[in-house]
């Protein structure tokens, strides 16, 4: 069962290895990452299955036994996030194929990208902290070398500012990594949520816990720290931005979740006040800052902020049902975001243009890729039936429950300001007539978009559709793991074993 | 010794935030290597100063006896001088790639990305062959 745990890390790893000695032929590259990405994912769906089957198991690498050695550790959190990332990197490696240039394969984009992959899955996986340290590093570098890999002028302007402010949040986790092992002498999440209860000093635990707060919260573009992202995300090709607006953020928010569920639950302190206050303005900044922006990417990109604010709105609240709201937000949100990028890439490929007003008439010339366009975007604002629509009921009908009425109305209101967003896209880019009908005798720069990019955004759009009507199964799933996380003695007992 | 090495992990810490803080990304990075030091120094302070000696276990003992350094902190620090070191090295090229491509190191005067003009930079060719 260990091979489970191990495999969504090792198949990238080693994808990316191969990667680098057949990049220079584009086609090699391209059939070789498409076979790793497959492999992976069916690696994750063996994972989640056996997850689902038989409970959190855990595995210690080279058999050093927990908490000495490092852990590797699924419950349905992990799993599902792992699922998530193998079916991201699938759509988006398919799309890569007329998306990322043959320069850009050269340099090795392939590599970086199998990388990345095994960097976010290590994450998911890892039971320990240094070892999480470790996987953000990886993470990262693979990412600033994606981010900058085209060398323009705004990718190499976007990449200084991502990378300045991601190296800040890597030294205060590594702070408090050092900290926290001073005060407890363990760093096994597990351990360390049996020692950190015993600890008396609350002032220590309370700056530890803000340390990695700040961490986490610029990984995962929580307010006032998100500014890096409008910066660097529309820079790189739009499949680069895909798997990053699909799971990068998110990974952020994951190590948020474990910390606040797991590591620090005992002793949330002024945490339970602070968190709901920074989803709030979370969600207003970046659905407000999105009102603003007239580039379909930086749009999109503005939206990632405001969506992390409801999934951290879930995990302030500590209750199951908010869990679970913050689970199945995850789920819904990681599809529908990156399947949004991609589709602003094959409106670009039609027309040229991410600036919405040079963009018109894809409704009355392109039908179907409106209505592949329409179903996430609408998914993203919560119309129902679609998944948007029950990750935010969830959501609301949990913060009246414990009765932060407030907190309910901030949900709804940035979902309607979402609305805005998305009609003002649907009206530039869909309806309006396209301003070069006027010139006719202009020749357009631009291309039919290809079945590679086509395949990838319908099967994604069919997976937001199957997860709007199927919802109950998402739902049910989504409290099985909030109930996991709410109780973690079964996690703990999976990490070190029956010595209680 | 402790006391010493916690003092002196504020002051580094201080003055490399003060760095970082500049706009001008030369400052950054000097900010970036101060800031590094003064993590390692503190996961080495936490592991405790207290012994000279070699960590090895007297042949009647079961355990080590009580002024010890703490090992893991030490093999944590070499971990992370390694992932520092690569990620320094990115940095420097990334900001002198930044720097021909954009002219300047100030970070105020680096307004491509979010600009209203359309900055792309023209695609290579896609792998099918197909028009970009």
């Amino acid at each position: 069962m260990s091979e489970l745990l191990i495999l969504p890390i090792i198949l990238p790893m080693a994808a990316g290895a191969v990667a680098v000695f057949v990049r220079k032929n584009p086609g090699q590259s391209h059939m070789l990452a498409l076979a790793g990405a497959g492999l992976h994912t069916v690696a994750a769906g063996l994972l989640l299955h056996q997850v689902h089957l038989s409970g959190i198991f855990a595995t210690q690498i080279g058999n050093w036994p927990a908490p000495f050695g490092i852990t590797l550790v699924a419950d349905r959190l992990s799993a599902v996030m792992v699922m998530l990332t193998a079916v991201i990197n699938l759509a988006v490696t398919a799309y890569s194929r007329t998306d990322i240039g043959v320069e850009l394969v050269r340099r090795g984009h392939y590599c970086l990208l199998q990388i990345l992959v095994a960097g976010i899955c290590g994450a998911f996986l890892t039971g320990d902290m240094f070892n999480l340290y470790v996987w953000f590093e990886v993470m990262l570098m693979a990412s600033f070398g994606l981010l900058v890999l085209g060398q323009s002028r705004s990718q190499l302007d976007g990449g200084v500012k991502y990378v300045i402010i991601n190296l800040v949040a890597t030294l205060l986790f590594i702070t408090g990594i050092g900290l926290l092992y001073g005060l407890t002498g363990t760093l096994n999440m597990a351990d360390l949520s049996e020692k950190i209860p015993l600890i008396a000093d609350r002032g220590m635990k309370t700056a530890l816990a803000s340390l990695f707060l700040a961490a986490f919260g610029i990984k995962a573009a929580l307010f006032p720290l998100f500014f890096w992202l409008p910066a660097a995300y529309h820079t790189p090709p739009v499949s680069v931005s895909a798997i990053f607006s699909g799971l990068l953020t998110k990974v952020g928010i994951y190590a948020l979740i474990r910390l606040f569920t797991l590591v620090f639950a005992g002793d949330l302190a002024w945490m339970i006040y602070l968190l709901p206050v920074l989803a709030a303005l979370t969600m207003i900044t970046g659905v407000l800052g999105a009102a603003a922006q007239n580039e379909f990417r930086r749009i999109l990109s503005f939206h990632i902020i405001s969506q992390v604010g409801y999934m951290v709105l879930g995990l302030s609240l500590q209750t199951r049902l908010a869990l679970a709201g913050t689970i199945f937000y995850l789920v819904h949100h990681i599809i529908v975001k990156a399947n949004l990028f991609l589709i602003s890439g094959v409106i670009k490929q039609l027309q040229g243009s991410f600036e919405l007003a040079q963009l018109g008439g894809i409704y009355r010339n392109n039908g179907w890729i409106a209505a592949l366009f329409f179903i996430p975007a609408f998914s993203l604002a919560g119309f129902p039936p679609l998944s948007g629509f029950w990750a935010k009921m969830i959501l609301i009908r949990a913060s009246l429950d414990v009765h932060q009425y407030w907190l309910a109305f901030v949900a709804a209101v940035v979902g309607l300001l979402t609305v805005y967003s998305m009609t003002k896209i649907w009206a530039e880019v869909f309806w309006k007539p396209s301003p070069r009908e006027n010139v006719a005798a202009d020749p357009l720069p631009v291309g039919h978009p290809t079945a590679w990019m086509l395949a990838p955004v319908a099967a994604l759009t069919t997976l937001t559709i199957v997860i709007g009507l199927g919802a109950e199964v998402v739902f049910q799933f989504a409290i099985q793991a909030a109930e996991e996380l709410i109780h973690p003695a079964q996690y703990i007992q999976a990490v070190l074993g029956d010595r209680l | 010794m402790q006391t010493l090495c916690a003092v002196l992990v504020g002051i580094m810490a201080a003055a490399s935030i003060y760095l970082m803080l500049e706009r001008n990304l030369i400052r950054f990075i000097f900010g970036l290597v101060l800031a590094g030091n003064a993590v390692n120094l503190l996961l080495f302070t936490v592991g405790r100063l207290a012994s000279q000696r070699p960590p090895l276990i007297p042949e009647q003992a079961a355990q080590l006896p009580a002024p010890f350094a703490n090992a893991l902190p030490q093999a944590l620090i070499l971990t992370a001088i390694v992932i520092g070191f690569a990620l320094l090295s990115f940095v420097f090229v990334l900001f002198y790639r930044a720097y021909q491509a954009l002219g300047t190191v100030d970070t105020e005067l680096m307004q491509v990305a979010e600009s209203d003009a359309d900055q792309h930079s023209p695609q290579t060719q896609p792998m099918d062959g197909g028009p970009v």
